[in-house]
């Protein structure tokens, strides 16, 4: 029950922060702040009282089921593991630092902004929770329309093109997924004789190999526009420059980790045969991601537009360590997801807070303010650092898990991604230089952190260097979610070996494993 | 005919004592809010007495007419489509000049013709449903004379119905020669001694197809509708979009299932190639618009496109999905009209993108209506719109009408683009000031914001809790005379 009360207090904190604004104009901050925090105090909550090292038995820590529309097989159903787990706290950590940064930003309409801050987040959970493909797609698409609002309504100089673009992108990329959901449920209908949306019940659906290619295509459209994987994200930095702060921070920081979130969850272990089949052209993708993603971002003068080219580049690591399909390059992804949310975010902040001050997010007119705003530059330092991949920093650890397992599937590919790490120092360096270092080529007025962004900014540092220096928490908590998405390329070969695995997923389903295994046996 | 035969005829029976009422009432006292009352009053009353006759069975009056779960079902959702209609077009009205009078009664003729349609199973019966509401609808199109395309309209609508009904007359005959009958059932009968379709037969059929494809404004028998649209009153043009299409749509069902024309591939090809030409056009179209009411003419070209997918899924399940995609698209359908009446002036409609200009800010609930609107017609979630088209979907993927699936896929992102250039217009920030609020007297205001309210919470209703609805669609299906005959 908890889980739904998550996703109610946002929705409701989002209506009560709109109409709040009659009442008196700063009441929606508040209010969808402290829905937030609730959110935030809840989840941290769950992560201390359950036990993260529940290895062996079932990953799922809580579950919610509830028929919806039980003519379709559709049932609302939110279950919690690891993954979720990790993935909920960065939403909302970073929802609230998300509210913060609007605080003194958003000056017009801010009840119809808080509403759709939090509805966003609301959208987000539920993707993160959800295990029914209907309601999937249902959050997939709730999260769309109020992050097109933020963009249309509050964003910078060319709104409206990014918001139409953002928008059509990943609603047609959605509307290929549903197909795919669709014909999955009727697959599994015509198979068993049970009509229905339910994960666990699809999970073990046999597919015909061509069948399991066009689904997962469906799926990885979805998946590889939100990502974004390289040829699908044209849309990406256009969004992200125009989005202001807040919506920055929730595309790049929760946004694209839905289509990570969606690889892991959905693809890998719906569709084992036809991942590992399309798994080097995948990889293949990220590597390009990472290179060109870094390169165009080094050659962007606009902040913001530089922050979401690294984003590409960032992401390219999340999609080489998933079809990498072993646990370390799985745990680098979660990393990767949690550090890039927090870094990117930083630096999306850093852009905000400059151009609040300076109105405007060009390079070439910046520089020299390291003098003018120390506490600022440091916050920047840190975060720039934590991007090119320093070690002690949440983003090395990462980078580091992914690439040493992407070297255990592909040797060629994981050293030409490794060539991204360079291209990211380059970039990352150029930030620094241009912005904090140059002599200044015009005079500006830069007033440092006040209390309030100090609050932002502090709170992110220590997120970043504790996941640097002691990332073990994150890693138990995320393991045996990830091992449950990896049984499925792990059974055969596996199956005599490893122990753990048979009894869990004999708690699963007794009489089917132990069937497959008997007949295994006999050959 | 029997006592029994009148009272499961009651509805229209209503509907035609409410007319004579009211010409009555007419002749010797003309008062807007009375005729208006009578309006509402019979059909309320005509919704109600549905409650007797849902029967388990089928009733036949031969040879006429079946009154059966689909029937009931959809004379109920034409009754209640026409009674928020009748709401709004009360408030529109309301600040007109013209003789007010009469519309009602022409509103209730041709939602009378619809009703005979959908349960119609002889085409006499068919023909005269069909004329019933054509001939209502000339003048209703043209209502507001003195405008500048209201005239344009009336005789566009005029020349091509009457063509098209001509068509269809000579299809009906061309079938006739063929089948010897002229019930749904004999033509069935005589259909299935065949082993392929006669040529004269499948003209006939084709002849058919033109006059009811210009009734659902199928491509390519489209090219009136925004014309059309564009020129009616806005409770009207709503009006149209619904009431009119959904009485064809629920006889093309009924006749279609009775005979089982998705045995023969050329009919199929036919129809899907329309389907397809619908969707495309409709959406590409309405792409190059800059007035609302166009735009929303030609999104419902291509959203009777999406019905013909899950038409053409042939089965239980398209039906179910068809009658669903319907609710959920005369819900959306009025709505939008109703808040493009709302806020139109006393001169003109307020249909150019201009008019909307900014509206979040000057009139917020009105714009959050017709976002809700928009969202739905795009088939974004929470709302009908969205369960609607889930439903089409999985009808088309169920009977594996691949390429129906992936081009309706293709359209709504297509029409996503033109949807979301209404929302953009909205909260675009004016420069000039505030606009004084319109203050309208309390009655007006009070039918147009609670027709559009209640809209509203039937939209996100249906939307987020859409099981209620489809019980009752199934439950009336059951008792679908043409089903239970399979």
């Amino acid at each position: 029950m908890i889980l739904l009360w998550l996703i109610v207090i946002l929705m409701a904190g989002g209506l009560l922060a709109w109409l709040s604004k009659k009442w008196h104009p700063v009441l929606p901050r508040w209010i969808s702040l402290f829905a937030v925090l609730l959110d935030f105090v809840l989840v941290f909550y769950i992560w201390l009282t359950v036990p993260a090292a529940t290895l062996g038995a079932s990953p799922w820590l809580l579950r919610l089921h509830i028929p919806w529309i039980p003519q379709w097989g559709v049932n609302f159903i939110l279950a919690l593991d690891g993954l979720s787990l990790l993935m909920l706290l960065l939403t909302f950590f970073l929802g609230l630092l998300a509210v913060l940064v609007s605080w003194r930003e958003i000056q017009t309409k801010s009840g119809f902004f808080h509403f759709n801050l939090l509805w966003v987040l609301a959208g987000i959970t539920g993707v993160f929770l959800t295990l029914d493909m209907f309601l999937f797609y249902f959050f997939w698409e709730v999260m769309l329309i109020p992050m097109y609002f933020l963009i249309g309504i509050w964003g910078h100089e060319n709104r409206n093109y990014a918001a139409y673009k953002f928008f059509i992108f990943t609603q047609a990329s959605g509307l290929l997924m549903l197909l795919a959901i669709l014909a999955f449920y009727f697959i599994h209908g015509s198979q068993t004789g049970t009509y229905t949306f339910n994960y666990f019940e699809l999970l073990n659906t046999p597919l015909a190999m061509g069948t399991g290619r066009l689904l997962m295509f469906g799926f990885l459209a979805a998946f590889l526009v939100k990502l974004p994987a390289v040829p699908f994200h044209s849309w990406l930095p256009d969004a992200h420059s125009q989005a202001p702060t807040a919506g920055s921070i929730i595309l790049a920081g929760l946004l694209l980790k839905t289509g990570a979130y969606g690889l892991l969850r959905f693809v890998l272990p719906f569709f084992p045969d036809a991942a590992v089949e399309f798994a080097p052209w995948a990889m293949l993708l990220g590597v390009v991601g990472i290179l060109y993603g870094a390169i165009l971002a080094y050659s962007q003068t606009d902040l913001k537009r530089l922050a979401a080219y690294t984003s590409v580049s960032h992401m390219g690591f999340v999609l080489l360590g998933v079809f990498a399909f072993n646990e370390l390059a799985l745990q680098g992804v979660v990393m990767q997801m949690l550090a890039h949310g927090l870094s990117t975010g930083a630096l999306f902040i850093v852009a905000g807070l400059l151009y609040e001050r300076l109105h405007t997010r060009d390079m070439n007119v910046m520089g020299g303010f390291w003098s003018k705003a120390p506490k600022l530059g440091v916050f920047a330092m840190v975060f720039v650092m934590a991007s090119l991949g320093l070690p002690g920093l949440g983003n090395f650890i990462a980078e580091f898990l992914t690439l040493v397992g992407a070297w255990q599937a592909n040797k060629w590919l994981t050293v030409f991604a490794t060539i991204g790490l360079v291209l990211a120092t380059a970039y990352s360096l150029r930030i620094m230089q241009k912005v904090f270092f140059e002599p200044a080529p015009a005079e500006h007025l830069l007033p440092d952190l006040n209390p309030r962004e100090m609050l932002i900014a502090v709170p992110m540092v220590v997120v970043i260097l504790w996941l640097g220096l002691y990332p073990q928490p994150v890693l138990d908590t995320a393991q045996p979610s990830i091992q449950a998405q990896l049984q499925a390329y792990k059974m055969p070969p596996a199956v005599e070996k490893s122990v753990s695995t048979v009894a869990a997923l004999q708690t699963e389903k007794p009489d089917n494993v132990y069937h497959q295994i008997l007949i295994r046996i006999e050959k | 005919m029997s006592q029994n035969d009148f009272l499961h005829l009651m509805p229209l029976l209503i509907l035609i004592f409410a007319v004579l009422i009211i010409m009555l009432v007419i002749s010797a006292w003309r008062n807007h809010k009375i005729i208006y009352v009578i309006t509402a009053v019979s059909f309320v009353a005509a919704f109600l007495s549905l409650f007797d006759i849902r029967a388990a069975a089928p009733y036949q009056i031969e040879p006429l007419l079946v009154i059966d779960g689909f029937g009931v079902f959809y004379i109920g959702l034409i009754l209640a489509t026409a009674l928020l209609i009748s709401m709004l077009s009360y408030a529109y009205f309301e600040q007109r000049e013209e003789q007010k009078e009469e519309y009602y009664i022409l509103l209730i003729l041709s939602t009378l013709g619809a009703c005979t349609l959908v349960i119609s199973t002889h085409f006499a019966s068919l023909f005269l449903g069909l004329e019933v509401l054509s001939v209502a609808l000339y003048a209703l199109i043209s209502y507001l004379r003195t405008r500048e395309r209201s005239d344009e309209a009336g005789i566009k609508y005029l020349i091509l119905a009457a063509f098209s009904s001509a068509f269809l007359l000579f299809g009906m005959a061309l079938v006739y020669f063929s089948t010897g009958s002229m019930t749904f059932q004999g033509i069935a009968v005589a259909m299935a001694a065949f082993e392929e379709l006669p040529l004269l037969l499948l003209t006939g059929f084709g002849l058919m197809i033109i006059g009811i494809g210009f009734k659902l404004s199928l491509v390519p028998f489209h090219m009136w509708t925004p014309d059309v649209y564009e020129g009616a009153p806005a409770p009207v043009s709503a009006f149209i979009a619904t009431v009119s299409k959904g009485g064809m749509l629920g006889l093309l069902i009924r006749f279609f299932m009775e005979v089982d024309g998705f045995r023969y591939p050329t009919l199929m090809l036919i129809f899907t190639i329309v389907a397809i030409a619908s969707m495309f056009a409709g959406n590409l179209l309405a792409l190059f618009q800059n007035n609302v009411k166009r735009i929303l003419a030609y999104s419902s070209i291509s959203h009777l496109g999406y019905l013909m997918v899950a038409f053409l899924a042939g089965n239980q399940m398209g039906v179910e999905a068809v009658t669903f995609y319907l609710v959920a698209y005369f819900v959306t359908t009025v709505g939008a009209f109703g808040t493009v009446a709302m806020l139109s002036g006393k001169e003109r409609d307020a249909e150019l993108l201009i008019d909307y200009r900014g509206l979040l800010w000057r009139r917020p609930w009105a714009a959050t209506v017709l976002t809700a609107m928009l969202l739905s017609l795009a088939g974004i979630p929470l709302t009908a719109g969205f369960v609607g088209k889930f439903y089409i979907l999985a009808a088309g993927v169920n009977t594996q009408l691949w390429l129906l699936v992936v081009v309706l896929a293709i359209n709504s992102a297509i029409g996503l683009y033109y949807y979301i250039k209404i929302v953009a217009v909205m909260f675009q920030q004016t420069e000039e000031g505030m606009e004084p609020r319109q203050r309208l007297r309390p009655s007006i205001y009070l039918a147009s914001v609670g027709t559009l309210a209640v809209l509203l919470f039937l939209l996100i209703g249906i939307g987020i809790y859409p099981a209620y609805l489809l019980n009752i669609i199934t439950t009336m299906l059951n008792s679908f005379h043409t089903l239970s005959l399979q």
